[in-house]
């Protein structure tokens, strides 16, 4: 299968969906001119200023206004250039995104999709660095996903689009240039909110997503040289959560892991612990453990940014210690 | 300009006169436990309301502010399912989901109330790019105290740079929640902002429903004509305290009575009684004719049922 990187791929994605529907529009600081990364690279080309839309940075405002554009017909993709800068944006993202169609008794709809980049890596400190998805997993009325590979990225970009409410497409900045199989299937074939399994085993599950789905893997790798059979899925939809493929998996393997970059405490794998031993405490053998990053904001230092981040060496020594705890 | 006609003008006063006994009976309405909710009224603003709608086209939009009865009703909404939303019930606009300072009524284009100060100011820039090319305009009200939001500045300097058709309604009643524009703020004119982001504005007497509908006018022109956004600033005051249910304590006795002294409706009754265009007579049919109308939605409201729990969850996405 032909290979394809990250940015690529999520590029074909919006341009694809821009082709198909004219309603469909870009806007966000830079983005006329490829963003801070490229992502919208060229865009501007093929569908000129009008649907590429450089904004000021003013994010409360163009948060906003791309609500005031989806409730009035149009499906805009809003690019939010730091998770960290989502901050600014929250209001309009959670008190009018989230809730206008609910509060209006379904008069509204509000198509939009709110791309954002994350994740810690180069060094960037604490204020380009943060991983902040549980905060908007929390919110009733956002759907929040989070591919790990290319294809991922082109075929959720698309149904994001789709969609009829708010999407938030997390997109960390170490998948953009990595390489993978080119493999997206057509736009309406993949919902918002299904998990993969990516991975066979029988001995535990690894649920993950994003960047640290690639370090899982690798671990996974690792584990199966030392005589573990590790099952992984990557969880895709934050919001909501595939609780089912989780419990399917767990139901073979009697122990589940959570990884994600996110600072531990509060994170996405507090609320899948919690859905899981109140779904299904019978079939855990161990505790449900949760791998992320430590309670500190991302530091700048190369050394301690390391290992603020769970990497492969960190998800296989937590796997170890809670199987032999285990048995 | 000159002056609306004789029809036009009695349907302005008609309008506020549907408005200032919507409100009164929500207050009685809510003294009286039978509306629940934090609840905003106008009662004194009337006629910048009357005066947004009277110049805008049906397929226009308009976005409000936490205090948006006057600008939904003056809209078109139906006073049914304003008085129903209000009442949480499931006949209202928004299914009693929403409530006084969430309404929406889609059907005229009455976009939505907030209860964030200043929130709607980026949703108007959003929907006039969505429509501008279909020759339509938005506008949106704000109040004086908005003017000190991130929001507003962020909104003018976009606004202006793309040129979008909006209309940026502020009504400034002075005081922004409990404190007056004094204490908020460094300028004395809300739209003394928009100098610096090359925006003309037009500074009216709020209370006079005329001189508003002229600023309108033009406003409204220009944002159809493709020659971007206008503000216009209404000096006007609202009789009643911020919330129903505010003792206004922080407001002096004498500047309420010379603000009462101001009332729009008066004040238009006897410009349209002046003329001979409506007798005394006439004008208290026009009031009992509006307390009728309300009655008819207290009725609808207090009638109608409450959504099931089990609808509660049923929302959440499109």
């Amino acid at each position: 299968m032909a290979q394809i990187r990250f940015i690529d791929a999520l590029r074909e994605g919006i341009a694809a969906e821009m082709r198909d529907d004219p309603r469909v529009f870009v806007l966000g600081e830079d983005v006329a001119v490829g963003g801070a990364f490229g992502v919208t690279a060229e865009l501007v080309e093929e569908f000129g200023s009008g649907r590429v839309l450089n904004t000021p940075i003013s994010e409360d405002t163009i948060m906003g206004l791309a609500v005031g554009a989806a409730v009035a017909g149009k499906r805009p993709i809003v690019e939010i250039m730091f998770m960290d800068f989502m901050t600014l944006a929250m209001s309009q993202l959670v008190n009018h995104a989230a809730k206008l169609h609910y509060m209006s008794g379904g008069q509204l709809n509000v198509p939009m999709v709110v791309r954002v980049q994350q994740g810690a890596q180069g060094g960037w400190g604490s204020q380009h660095s943060q991983s902040l998805e549980a905060w908007l997993a929390h919110v009733p009325g956002l759907k929040v996903v989070a591919p790990a590979t290319a294809a991922d990225a082109k075929q959720l970009v698309r149904a994001a689009v789709r969609d009829e409410s708010p999407v938030v497409f997390i997109e960390h900045r170490g998948l953009y240039f990595r390489e993978d199989a080119d493999g997206a299937g057509p736009a309406d074939s993949l919902g918002l909110d299904k998990a993969r399994i990516v991975r066979e085993g029988s001995d535990v599950t690894l649920v993950s997503y994003s960047r640290a789905l690639v370090e899982t893997l690798a671990a996974a790798d690792v584990l199966a040289g030392r005589g573990v059979s590790a099952e992984v899925v990557d969880l895709r939809s934050l919001a909501p959560i595939d609780l089912d493929t989780i419990l399917t998996s767990v139901e073979k393997t009697n122990r589940l892991a959570v990884v994600h970059e996110a600072v531990v405490q509060g994170g996405l794998g507090a609320e899948i612990a919690a859905q899981v031993q109140e779904a299904a405490f019978d079939l855990l053998d161990a505790p449900i453990m949760r791998i992320g990053a430590p309670y500190a904001p991302p530091p700048a230092s190369p050394v301690l940014e390391a290992a603020f981040v769970p990497n492969m060496d960190v998800i296989v020594a937590a796997v170890e210690r809670m199987l032999g705890a285990a048995t | 300009m000159g002056l609306p006609n004789t029809d036009e003008q009695i349907w302005l006063f008609r309008r506020m006169a549907l408005i200032r006994a919507f409100e009164e009976r929500v207050i009685e309405l809510y003294h009286q436990n039978q509306l629940a909710g934090l609840i905003h009224v106008g009662i004194g603003q009337e006629a910048v309301c009357v005066a947004i709608a009277a110049r805008l086209e049906a397929d226009d939009y308009l976005y409000g502010t936490h205090r948006s009865h006057g600008h939904f009703l003056a809209k078109g909404a139906d006073p049914d399912r304003m008085m129903a939303e209000l009442a949480g019930r499931a006949t209202g606009y928004c299914e009693g989901l929403g409530g006084s300072m969430h309404l929406v009524a889609a059907e005229v284009r009455a976009m939505g109330a907030t209860g964030i100060v200043g929130g709607n100011m980026p949703l108007a820039l959003g929907t006039a790019l969505a429509c501008r090319d279909a020759g339509q305009v938005v506008a949106v009200t704000f109040g004086d105290g908005a003017s000190n939001t991130g929001g507003f500045h962020e909104s003018l300097n976009i606004a202006a740079l793309w040129q979008l058709p909006v209309v940026f309604v502020c009504e400034n009643n002075g005081y922004a929640e409990f404190t007056p524009m004094a204490e908020h703020t460094v300028v004395e004119r809300v739209s003394a902002h928009c100098e610096p982001y090359g925006m003309p504005s037009h500074v009216v007497d709020g209370n006079d429903v005329f001189a508003v509908m002229e600023a309108m006018a033009d406003a409204v022109a220009r944002a159809r004509a493709g020659s971007g956004p206008t503000m216009v600033e209404c000096l006007t005051y609202r009789l009643r305290g911020h919330y129903v249910g505010d003792p206004a304590q922080y407001r002096k006795a004498d500047e309420v009575a010379e603000w009462r002294d101001k009332d729009p409706l008066p004040r238009l009754s006897g410009v349209l009684i002046q003329a001979g265009a409506l007798t005394d007579d006439a004008v208290d049919k026009i009031v009992a004719e509006a307390a009728q109308r309300v009655e008819t939605a207290v009725r609808f409201a207090l009638d109608s049922p409450y959504l099931t729990t089990s609808a509660m969850t049923a929302r959440v996405f499109g």
